[in-house]
């Protein structure tokens, strides 16, 4: 059985100026929804705050809900129904973290059952104090960061066989975050991360540039691509950011090179095989030859994600969701943006 | 490939390791006894972080000095007009001229590790500021906090909590994980009282009403008596004027037990004191018969008894309106001993056992929905050959569930799905290797080459492509807790098994068909 016969031939190259567009249209509609959101939305792991998941054994309406939760100082509460309609579950959110007051959960219920009617079991509280929401809100990004870092230093290494030059990279990226951080305490500012993390990739992208690293350079270029757009994503539909979702960012930072590195690994097969030929139709001919392995492997991933999606349960949705949206990114941007960029490093050298 | 026993039996010793290893978690009480951790997301449980309020521990460090100090100075009739603890300055001491020479001789002698931070004068009259130094004061802060720990572990084990996990986390929170606890309100107030017992006498010169309304009178502070009414579990304050002098702590208990009183069939707890406490405890209750003493607890009054007469035998009851259950708590806590410091709830994740059920179910649904349409995708797609990867499939989670209870990794919802994840990954590798295996077949090569080339040249691509996801699973075992953690411990347990599996055992299943077979082509 073959879904893609072995000689199709489609000319992926020829159609870069659309994948261009769509995928820088894409990327602007997701910073513009940031800008718009002021940043992404924040769950209670880092906004600090408290999330009630509460289960009632009859249909009970959300204005009853919110009738009982006036009886007690919630402070800004907002209800919302969780997973399957018949499932009669919520959840209960709010920005005060200070719950841990006594009898608050047998108060919760009181207060619940008497509003609603029926019974209500509190199935899960989570609070987070605004101190640990901000220290979690920075170890996350410094993961982000160092994921990207490492897999950097991997990438040029490993896609160039030149582990002496990401030892050199390693090193100036790391003489560079030095160099910001200082700044950044110089001028006291805070949440100074995104800004590391922003320039350290814009550090990467030169080095990468100026040591004509182009492997390198497409695959973190298709790897910021994906992450850029699964945040987008997010934020378009005000779906929260919590820990299991920074999870799934790193998974993608992972996972999403994948389908890149067959790619590449076959491009520079095929360039050694070929040498006469212009790189477009290499370029062009790798693509096509590894097509079946990049839906097939992309294929397999996204069924057990969409199990997972689908059945997983309301905790593990938003997460899956986040990796679905990630594997389809990921096998579009190793197709249309990290080849194409290894043909803008040929426009590069030819005008020089 | 002669090797090929080799192989086979590297291959035996993994697969029966991990089933051995698997074993225990099926069928309890088997050899070797490790069991695959279950998160708190998925037993039950809650998830605890407490900041243990350094800086008080200090204070009442300083606090007690500056007693001392008030003792020694009026041995040594060093006259002085004042001394106070200022909240994270020190303590302010006020001198008049003629003692300054002889309170600097004298503290440079007899209290050593003090400092003289500031001195500034006006009229006559000098105030220093005295403090610890700043390396005693840290000492004391991790102290503080290490003593924090042991009580609340030693309040924990008394409650009884099969496998509780107490740690320090930072400089001076404590992380608490009480797996399959039930009553968590319970649990809370138990970790979270500070339990400084204290016995004050009870100002009855002054009227407490007025004291309301104006200030109470020196020396005296107004502290609220809490009654609980049973049946609506409402509660009332009434105020009462107390002494702010400690005539006793509960430093000197050595036990504190539940009892019943015969009389009235209301459970109290009753306290024993050691030989210096109840020497304490006689002198202050001969000195103030027919007086009322307050029993305090962390600045709430439990009862205010007259004092009938001398009490010598270092035994003592609180009562109040307890339920048995607030009854043993309160022994609890009391045998324990009392925080060095208030602690206060930073973060709090409870899930309840129904919940953490219900993932399990849904979880392990979702593993079985998408691994039986990923085989039978690879056996429909690739036949015989896709049979080969789905047997390597299923040797993968066996792998990974092995790899779990051998290294008492805990296995959260997350983590669940970093097994599903896996069960996508571990596939890609053999379509990898088929997808190119097909390819050399496509150029007219015989199996056996086109097996040796699907291999050798997909290795590498396989070895980056997880390279970098393990780079990934790695820092998010760095930074992530709990669930989180759980994720990137099976996700890397998962790529480092399908490795072994895409490239070890699946290559030796071939290999065995190529050469002791001698099969003439390949189904794939």
């Amino acid at each position: 059985m073959q879904f893609v016969k072995p000689d199709i031939n489609i000319d992926f190259t020829s159609k870069r100026k659309t994948a261009f567009v769509i995928s820088t249209v894409f990327i602007i509609i997701s910073i513009i929804s940031l800008i718009i959101h002021k940043g992404p939305r924040y769950g209670v792991d880092f906004s600090g705050g408290t999330l009630i998941q509460v289960k009632f054994s009859s249909p009970v309406s959300i204005d009853d809900i919110k009738k009982g939760l006036a009886e007690i100082q919630l402070g800004k509460s907002s209800v919302q129904q969780f997973g399957d309609q018949n499932e009669n579950e919520y959840l209960i959110r709010t920005d005060k973290s200070v719950l841990a007051a006594e009898n608050f959960s047998l108060e919760l219920k009181t207060v619940l059952e008497t509003g609603t009617g029926g019974e209500a079991d509190i199935r899960r509280i989570e609070m987070v104090g605004p101190q640990v929401g901000k220290d979690l809100r920075e170890k996350a990004l410094f993961a982000m960061f160092f994921s990207l870092l490492f897999i950097t230093i991997y990438i040029s290494g490993r896609f160039e066989l030149k582990w002496l030059l990401s030892g050199f990279i390693a090193v100036v990226l790391i003489c560079a975050v030095m160099i910001i951080l200082k700044i950044c305490n110089f001028f006291s500012l805070e949440n100074s991360t995104p800004v590391l993390i922003a320039a350290a990739m814009i550090v990467t992208l030169i080095l990468f540039w100026f040591l004509e690293l182009k492997y390198a350079m497409g695959a973190i270029v298709a790897l910021i691509h994906d992450v850029i757009i699964t945040v987008g994503v997010f934020s378009i539909m005000d779906i929260e950011f919590t820990l299991p979702i920074i999870a799934a960012l790193l998974t993608i930072i992972g996972y999403s090179l994948n389908d890149t590195i067959i790619v590449f690994d076959r491009i520079r097969e095929n360039q050694r095989k070929y040498h006469k030929k212009r790189l477009e139709i290499i370029i062009n001919g790798s693509i096509n030859e590894t097509l079946s392995r990049t839906i097939l492997t992309s294929f397999t991933t996204l069924v057990v994600v969409l199990a997972l999606f689908l059945i997983g349960g309301g905790i593990i949705h938003d997460f899956a969701f986040a990796i679905l949206i990630g594997i389809l990114t990921g096998t579009y941007s190793s197709v249309f943006v990290a080849s194409p960029i290894l043909l803008a490093w040929q426009g590069k050298s030819k005008k020089r | 490939m002669k090797d090929i026993t080799w192989r086979l039996l590297l291959v035996l010793l993994v697969m029966i390791t991990a089933v051995i290893y698997t074993l225990p978690t099926i069928q309890a009480g088997w050899w070797p006894h490790k069991k695959i951790n279950l998160g708190l997301d998925l037993q039950g449980g809650m998830h605890l972080v407490l900041e243990v309020d350094t800086e008080k521990a200090v204070e009442s460090t300083l606090e007690r000095i500056s007693q001392e100090l008030r003792r020694d100075l009026k041995k040594k009739s060093i006259r002085y007009t004042g001394i106070k603890v200022h909240e994270g300055a020190g303590i302010a001491l006020r001198l008049p001229d003629e003692s300054v020479d002889k309170f600097e001789n004298f503290i440079s002698k007899e209290y050593r590790d003090l400092r003289i931070d500031s001195r500034s004068g006006e009229n006559g009259i000098n105030t220093l500021i005295i403090n610890l130094p700043a390396d005693e004061a840290l000492h004391i802060k991790k102290m503080a906090t290490e003593q924090a720990l042991e009580t609340i572990r030693n309040r924990i084990d008394q409650f009884g909590v099969s496998e509780p996990d107490i740690r320090i986390q930072g400089e001076k929170r404590i992380l608490i994980q009480l797996p399959g606890i039930k009553n968590t309100q319970r649990a809370k107030d138990l970790i979270g009282k500070t339990a400084l017992l204290e016995f004050k006498l009870v100002d009855e010169t002054h009227n407490v009403t007025t004291a309301l309304n104006d200030n109470p009178p020196p020396g005296s502070e107004i502290l609220y008596e809490i009654h609980k009414a049973d049946k609506t579990g409402r509660s009332s304050k009434t105020p009462m004027l107390i002494k702010k002098r400690t005539a006793l702590t509960g430093a000197t208990l050595t036990d504190a037990r539940v009892q019943i009183d015969s009389q009235y069939n209301e459970p109290y707890v009753s306290i024993k004191f050691d030989k210096k406490g109840a020497r304490d405890f006689a002198r202050i209750t001969g000195a103030n018969i027919k007086k009322r003493l307050a029993i305090v607890l962390d600045n709430k009054v439990y009862s205010a008894p007259v004092i009938q007469g001398k009490i010598s035998g270092g035994e003592a009851r609180i009562t109040g309106s307890f339920s048995t259950e607030e009854a043993r708590d309160l022994a609890i806590i009391l045998r324990a001993g009392a925080l060095p410091a208030p602690v206060k709830i930073l973060e709090e994740r409870t899930v309840g056992p129904s919940l953490g059920s219900d993932s399990i179910k849904k979880g392990i649904f979702s593993i079985i929905a998408g691994g039986i349409i990923v085989v039978l995708f690879m056996l429909i797609y690739y036949k015989g050959s896709g049979l080969i990867a789905d047997v390597a499939l299923l040797v993968n989670i066996l792998l990974i569930a092995g790899g779990l209870a051998a290294f008492q990794a805990t296995l959260t919802l997350p983590g669940i799905a970093g097994v599903i994840l896996t069960i996508g990954m571990a596939v890609d590798a053999n379509v990898l290797i088929f997808e190119r295996i097909r390819e050399e077949l496509r150029f007219g090569r015989t199996p056996r080459a086109a097996i040796d080339a699907g291999y050798s040249r997909a290795t590498l691509t396989i070895l980056d492509a997880n390279v970098t996801t393990l780079i990934a699973a790695l820092v998010l075992f760095q930074f992530g807790t709990g669930p989180v953690k759980g994720f990137a411990v099976t996700l890397s347990l998962g790529v480092i098994a399908s490795l072994f599996t895409a490239l070890v055992l699946t290559r030796l299943i071939f290999d065995y068909f190529l050469i002791n077979r001698k099969i003439k082509s390949l189904s794939i």
